[in-house]
C-alpha cells in the first residue's frame, strides 16, 4: 500500500496513456545520459566488428562499407531508466539481423562495446527477428556525437542504457556477462514493462 | 529494490528556488557519497509519479538529505520544494548508481566541477572526505548564475582547508565587489585552478547536459584521461 503524499496532486497528464510504461513521463527534448566524455572518433578511424564466441573476429565494416548495408527507417519509442519516455523517434540504421545474419553461431548472448569503454550486455534472441539496429540517423540527421553518433545500438524494448551509444562492436558469448551499468547496480535485462530498472526489481 | 517511507523532519532553503530535505527514514541501508535516489509521491487516489535526485548527505550522517531544485513546470519538484513540510511522507528507493561514487579510500586527487543544483552530489563526496579525514587532494569548482544561485555557500567556506579547495565562478551577474571568478568553467579556468593530467586526478563532473558537455570536453582537451572523467547529468526535463 503506498504511502498517500499529503496535498499532492500532480499533473495528470496523460497523453501517452498506455503507452508509457510505469513510473515513466513523457518528454518532448531528448535529454542526454552518459558515464563519461563524449569519444570523439573520426569516421576513417571508426569500424563495426562483430567477434564470436571463440574470440575471433568474424565480420568488420568500415564506415562507407556499413553504409552501404541496407538501412531501414524504424519508428519507436524509447523509455530511459531515469524516468523519461519519449514517443514515436525517428531512426535510420541497419538490423541486427543484417550484422549478425551470416554468422554461424551458438551463442546465447552479445555484449555491445563501445568507444570509451562502454559495453552493455543482452540475450541475443532479443536483438533478432527485428528487434535491435545499430542506427546512424535520427530525425533525418546524422545523428549527433552526445545522442551517440556516428552509430549507436537501439533496442527499443529494453530500458534505453540498452541501446549503447558510439558502438563499435558485438561480441557473442556462451556466458552471460555484467555490462557497465548492469555493473553497478541495474537490471541485468531491463524491460521498462516489468519496471525492471535496479538489482531484485 | 524495496520502497521506504521517508518523513519531511527539517527543510531548509538553500536559494530561492532551492531546498534541502531533511528526512528520517526507518531501515535506510545507507549509501556511498555522489548516490542518488527515485521519490515516488502518490496522491488520495493512487496517481504517483517519480523523479531522481542525489542524496546530498555523506553516508553515516544522521538523516537524509535531498536537496531539490524547484523546476517551474515540473511536477515533483514543485511539491517537494513548496508543498512538503515537517512531517509529511513520500516514498524512496535507493541507494542508486555504483559509478558517480567517490569512496574516501581512494588517495588520488579528486577533482569535483558542478555546476547549478549539480553541486549535490558534490557536495556530498566534500562532506565525505571531511567526515573521513581522508588525506587526497579535492577541489571543487562550482558554477553558479548569480550569488543568489549559490547552494550550500557557508558551507562549503567553511569546508575549504588544507586539503579541501573551493573555486567558485559567477556566469551571470556579480557584484562589483565580488572576489570570485566570472564567466563559465572553460579550459581556461580549468587550466588555472584545476591540477596538470600529469597528476592525475579522478574528474567528478555533474550539471545540466550542455555544462557537463563542455567541462569534460575542456578536461580531454587538457589532456585528462577519458577514463578518469565520471559524468552525471541531468537534462532541463529533469523536473
Amino acid at each position: 500500500m503506498a504511502v498517500v503524499s499529503r496535498g499532492f496532486q500532480g499533473r495528470r497528464r496523460q497523453p501517452g496513456a498506455g503507452l508509457v510504461p510505469p513510473g515513466q513521463y513523457l518528454v518532448d527534448d531528448f535529454p542526454v545520459l552518459s558515464a563519461g566524455p563524449t569519444p570523439d572518433v573520426a569516421l576513417e578511424d571508426w569500424d563495426l566488428t562483430v567477434v564470436d564466441e571463440s574470440g575471433a573476429v568474424v565480420a568488420r565494416w568500415g564506415w562507407k562499407a556499413f553504409l552501404e548495408l541496407p538501412a531501414e527507417d524504424v519508428t519507436v519509442d524509447i523509455h530511459c531508466v531515469t524516468k523519461w519516455s519519449k514517443l514515436g523517434t525517428r531512426w535510420q540504421g541497419v538490423s541486427m539481423d543484417t550484422i549478425l545474419g551470416g554468422i554461424d553461431t551458438a551463442a546465447e548472448f552479445v555484449v555491445a562495446f563501445s568507444d570509451g569503454g562502454y559495453t552493455t550486455n543482452l540475450p541475443l534472441a532479443d536483438v533478432l527477428d527485428g528487434q535491435a539496429w545499430v542506427a546512424h540517423r535520427f530525425e533525418d540527421e546524422d545523428l549527433e556525437p552526445e545522442h551517440g553518433g556516428p552509430a549507436r545500438l537501439l533496442v527499443p524494448h529494453l530500458y534505453f542504457w540498452k541501446s549503447a551509444k558510439w558502438v563499435r562492436g558485438l561480441r557473442l558469448s556462451d556466458e552471460d556477462e555484467p555490462g557497465f551499468w548492469e555493473s553497478v547496480g541495474y537490471h541485468n535485462y531491463g524491460d521498462p514493462w516489468r519496471e525492471q530498472r535496479y538489482w531484485g526489481d | 529494490m524495496r520502497w521506504l517511507v521517508a518523513t519531511v523532519a527539517e527543510t531548509v532553503p538553500e536559494t530561492a528556488r532551492v531546498v534541502t530535505l531533511r528526512l528520517d527514514v526507518p531501515d535506510w541501508p545507507s549509501h556511498r557519497a555522489g548516490q542518488h535516489v527515485d521519490v515516488r509521491l502518490t496522491a488520495e487516489d493512487g496517481y504517483s509519479a517519480q523523479r531522481s535526485y542525489s542524496i546530498a548527505s555523506p553516508p553515516g550522517s544522521e538523516r537524509l538529505e535531498l536537496t531539490v531544485e524547484r523546476i517551474d513546470d515540473g511536477e515533483v519538484s514543485p511539491y517537494l520544494t513548496t508543498e512538503a513540510d515537517l512531517g509529511d511522507q513520500f516514498e524512496l528507493r535507493g541507494p542508486i548508481g555504483g559509478w558517480f561514487v567517490w569512496d574516501g579510500t581512494d588517495t588520488a586527487p579528486v577533482l569535483l566541477v558542478g555546476g547549478g543544483s549539480g553541486v549535490v552530489p558534490l557536495r556530498a563526496i566534500m562532506r565525505q572526505h571531511a567526515a573521513s579525514g581522508s588525506t587526497a587532494a579535492m577541489h571543487l569548482v562550482y558554477s553558479a548564475r548569480t550569488v543568489g544561485d549559490l547552494i550550500y555557500r557557508e558551507e562549503l567556506e567553511a569546508l575549504a582547508g588544507p586539503r579541501r579547495a573551493v573555486t567558485v565562478t559567477l556566469t551571470r551577474e556579480a557584484a562589483p565587489d565580488w572576489a570570485g571568478y566570472r564567466g563559465r568553467v572553460d579550459a581556461g579556468l580549468l587550466a588555472e585552478v584545476g591540477w596538470p593530467p600529469s597528476v592525475q586526478p579522478h574528474c567528478y563532473v555533474c550539471g545540466p547536459t550542455a555544462f557537463v558537455e563542455a567541462v569534460a570536453d575542456a578536461l580531454v582537451g587538457l589532456g585528462h584521461e577519458p577514463g578518469r572523467i565520471r559524468t552525471e547529468r541531468f537534462g532541463p526535463t529533469g523536473a
